[in-house]
């Protein structure tokens, strides 16, 4: 399940950039976890964060109520997003990326330039932020696995249309799972087209301390809490950043499952 | 009465057994060891050991009170200079400071001062005394950045002198490496959380969770106070840049002691952050952050530890109590040793480390003998992780983000000798200028900015 959080944080919400992120810890053994800022309002101070129950933290995150507390939270982090003043682009997002693409698509559509968005989710019921990316989109593209709502497929299959049918792009920025942003950097590679993508490896501190975030980009070691997380996907290497995400596989298991034998006792 | 010659050894948990739990390995003096080793000092007439230490701790008056048995007046000119002597006494590199020069260690051992401090302070805290209460308000507010012993020196000393201090830490929890870096059995976190709670009744905010440079700016925090202090440290890991260090395994020594000491994995499951080392772990360098990372390693299941080091044992930076301590733990030296590539396997997850020994060559700058590789020599190392400790740089995010504020050539803050910085109003101190160094020097830094900043927005200087 995803859930979408309206965060009460005056100190993050002042400075937040499309592209950011926050840091969040829930309870005194917790685990700090990074989230992308998805929308932010200066003036109400808060900021919104949308999460896709995955594992443990994130399940527990999901399962708090309105007017609970975040027991930790730090942000802005990480670099804004450097997106261009002009021509067309192509917003891509899928899972919890679907989210944080709302406002890039929303800042592109306030300079002027032309935004095609795509976005994507498993049946028709599970499509979310399709009327506000609507509403600040030239055009939105929906792709379902099961065809129940706009082309049957995926997100790159849309991208892939465009691609083929020669229309004019001149970048694309995809947010989502590793392996969605890497299809999508794969798809554009042939045509040149500049593409970012905004990575989301495994995190501990998210202020350039520790180095469990580091990847290689263009051939050189960056600290995607510090110097990303948005990055050129034709630089990125994605196979050591997919294997590395899957360091601690068992152990996140362990973790749900030492849980939910202790919310049984 | 004859001079006692040889020092009153302190008591240590076993080598065997304390390599299965987190206590502390150090346990102190009693107190029959406390007078036994306050009699050796011979209350010079110019106490030498004072000139080493690095806050001018009254190092012969606090011995006078424990030779009378008078502990609360030896806490008491502690005190006067060291804020934190619970902290000092247990991770002062004293063989370096104040015990290298006092004088009973030309002739016989030193006089055991760091040991003496560190049971002034222990009794302190267990008596449980309430700490001076908050000063009356000068009506001047002071912002320090970090939370670690830089910082909250400076904080200390300023909510000393009824100025309104916000100290601001990136992290959940303040203390800086003594909170994350520093393990429990080496410094016992309940020992720096009481010195946090001592700084809150003296009237000291401290906000957690604000990554100062972000939100808000430097300048910004400048706009709201009278002066800033930053306190920032040495945290940017340094990694070697050879091939497979982005293997899974290969950990920063500050990635694997962040888990532990700060998230609390070796308690996982219990609590929600995990670490993964296996059973075969070697940790590349030597130095006080190596000896942490391979005695941590061994608490945390690995049957096989390893040391890997490109010079000798005579260029070891580590402090000799943490070398012998290792030693105890069962800890393997490879000394002429160094680390060329990772070897993974195919899921990319570390299989062995390919290592090349060295033999010493001509000094180098730093005065030592540089190593220099034995070719053909390499050979595999077969482990499951890997945890690299070749020091850390000054984080440039501060930097970086802020017009007008010079760096040194290595990467630190531009200070001059108060520690004012290259912008009015803001002062710094600690690792995030000097780089790399220790508690003791960082508490010094912070000490002399507050003094610097008091001189300042009391109208002593114009
Ligand atoms: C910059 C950034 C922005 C992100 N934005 C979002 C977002 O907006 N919404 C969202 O749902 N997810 C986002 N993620 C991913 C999110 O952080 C992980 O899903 C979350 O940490 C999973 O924790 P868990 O305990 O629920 O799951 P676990 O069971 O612990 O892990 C499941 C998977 O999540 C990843 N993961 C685990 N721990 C961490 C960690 N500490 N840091 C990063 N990844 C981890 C691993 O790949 C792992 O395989 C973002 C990640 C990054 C780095
Ligand atoms: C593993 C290890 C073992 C060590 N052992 C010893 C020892 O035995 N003896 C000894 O004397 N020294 C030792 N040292 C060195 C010693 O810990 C440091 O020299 C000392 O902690 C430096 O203090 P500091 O206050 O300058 O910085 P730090 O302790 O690094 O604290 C800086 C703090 O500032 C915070 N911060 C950074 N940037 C920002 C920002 N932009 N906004 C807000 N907060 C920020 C950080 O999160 C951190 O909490 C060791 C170091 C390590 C890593
Ligand atoms: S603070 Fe450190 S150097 Fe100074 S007297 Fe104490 S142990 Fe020695
Ligand atoms: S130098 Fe040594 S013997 Fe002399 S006063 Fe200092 S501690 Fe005592
Ligand atoms: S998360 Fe620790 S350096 Fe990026």
């Amino acid at each position: 399940m995803t859930k979408l959080f309206l965060v009460s944080a005056p100190v993050v919400a002042e400075k937040a950039e499309p592209g950011q992120f926050v840091m969040l810890r829930l309870r005194a053994q917790g685990e700090r976890i990074p989230l992308t800022i998805a929308d932010f309002d200066r003036e109400a101070g808060t900021v919104t964060i949308l999460v896709q129950e995955i594992g443990l933290t994130s399940r527990l995150l999901g399962a708090l109520e309105e007017g609970d507390e975040i027991l930790d939270l730090v942000g802005p982090l990480g670099l804004p997003a450097e997106l261009p003043t002009a021509g067309h682009v192509v917003c891509v997002g899928g899972g919890f990326g679907v989210a944080p693409i709302l406002p890039k698509a929303k800042l592109l559509h306030r300079r002027g330039v032309a935004v095609t968005s795509i976005i994507g989710a498993r049946t028709a019921d599970l499509v979310i932020f399709d009327r506000e990316l609507e509403a600040v989109s030239n055009r939105l593209l929906v792709a379902t696995n099961d065809g129940s709502r706009g082309r049957r497929g995926i997100v790159t299959d849309c991208l892939r249309d465009l691609l083929e049918a020669g229309e004019q792009i001149d970048e694309v920025v995809a947010i989502g799972p590793m392996v969605m942003m890497r299809a999508v950097a794969e798809a554009t590679r042939p045509y040149g087209i500049k593409t970012l993508v905004s990575m989301n490896p495994i995190m501990v501190d998210g202020t350039g301390m520790c180095g469990a975030c580091r990847m290689t980009v263009g051939g050189e070691v960056k600290f995607a809490c510090v110097d990303g997380p948005i990055f050129d996907g034709h630089q990125v290497d994605f196979e050591e950043a997919i294997r590395r995400s899957q360091a601690y596989r068992a152990e996140e298991e362990l973790a749900t499952k030492h849980e939910e034998a202790k919310q049984c006792r | 009465m004859p001079v006692k010659r040889e020092r009153t050894p302190m008591p240590v948990q076993d080598g065997e057994r304390r390599v299965g739990n987190f206590g502390e390995v150090a346990l102190g003096y009693l107190d029959g060891d406390v007078r036994a080793e306050a009699v050796r000092c011979l209350q010079c007439k110019t106490p030498y050991c004072e000139e080493g230490c690095p806050v001018g701790v009254p190092i012969k008056e606090f011995i006078k009170h424990l030779q009378q048995d008078d502990v609360r007046g030896a806490i008491g000119a502690i005190k006067r200079t060291n804020s934190l002597p619970a902290v000092c006494g247990r991770v002062c590199p004293q063989e370096d400071q104040c015990e290298k020069v006092c004088i009973m260690g030309k002739r016989f051992q030193p006089v055991a001062i760091g040991r003496l401090e560190r049971f002034a302070a222990d009794w302190e805290r267990a008596q449980g005394f309430p700490q001076a209460a908050a000063p009356p308000p000068n009506g001047k507010k002071v912002a320090v950045v970090g939370g670690g012993p830089a910082g909250l020196t400076a904080a200390g000393q300023l909510a000393g002198k009824g100025y309104a201090v916000t100290v601001f830490e990136a992290l959940h929890e303040p203390g800086g490496v003594l909170s994350y870096g520093i393990p429990e059995f080496r410094l016992p976190k309940t020992i720096v959380r009481w010195e946090i709670q001592q700084l809150k009744n003296l009237g000291v905010e401290i906000r957690t969770n604000v990554v100062v440079g972000k939100s808000p700016t430097l300048d910004e925090l400048k706009a709201g106070y009278d002066a800033v202090f930053l306190g920032t440290g040495a945290g940017l890991p340094v990694f070697m840049g050879i091939p497979g260090e982005n293997l899974i395994g290969v950990y920063s020594a500050n990635e694997f002691l962040t888990r532990i000491n700060l998230m609390g994995a070796a308690s996982f499951p219990e609590v929600d952050t995990p670490v993964r080392i296996g059973t075969r772990v070697a940790v590349v360098g030597a130095g006080n952050t190596a000896m942490d990372a391979v005695r941590t390693a061994r608490r945390v299941g690995a049957k096989e530890a390893h040391i890997v080091y490109r010079r000798s044992e005579a260029e070891m930076t580590a402090r000799a109590e943490e070398y012998e301590h290792a030693k105890e733990e069962g800890v393997r030296f490879m000394f002429l040793t160094n680390p060329v590539r990772f070897l993974g396997d195919d899921t990319g997850r570390l299989r062995a480390v390919e290592c090349q020994r060295m033999a010493l060559g001509e000094p180098d700058h730093s005065g030592r003998r540089r190593p220099v590789p034995i070719a053909g020599s390499e050979f595999e190392l077969p482990v499951d992780s890997v945890i690299m400790a070749l020091g850390t740089s000054p984080n440039p995010l501060l930097l970086k983000g802020t017009k007008g504020l010079s760096a040194t050539v290595r990467g630190g803050i531009r200070t001059d000798e108060t520690g004012a910085t290259s912008l009015p109003g803001i002062w710094a101190g600690g690792d995030a200028v000097s780089g790399a160094a220790t508690v003791i020097l960082a508490m010094g830094a912070g000490k002399k900015a507050a003094a610097a900043i008091d001189r300042l927005l009391s109208g002593e200087e114009s």
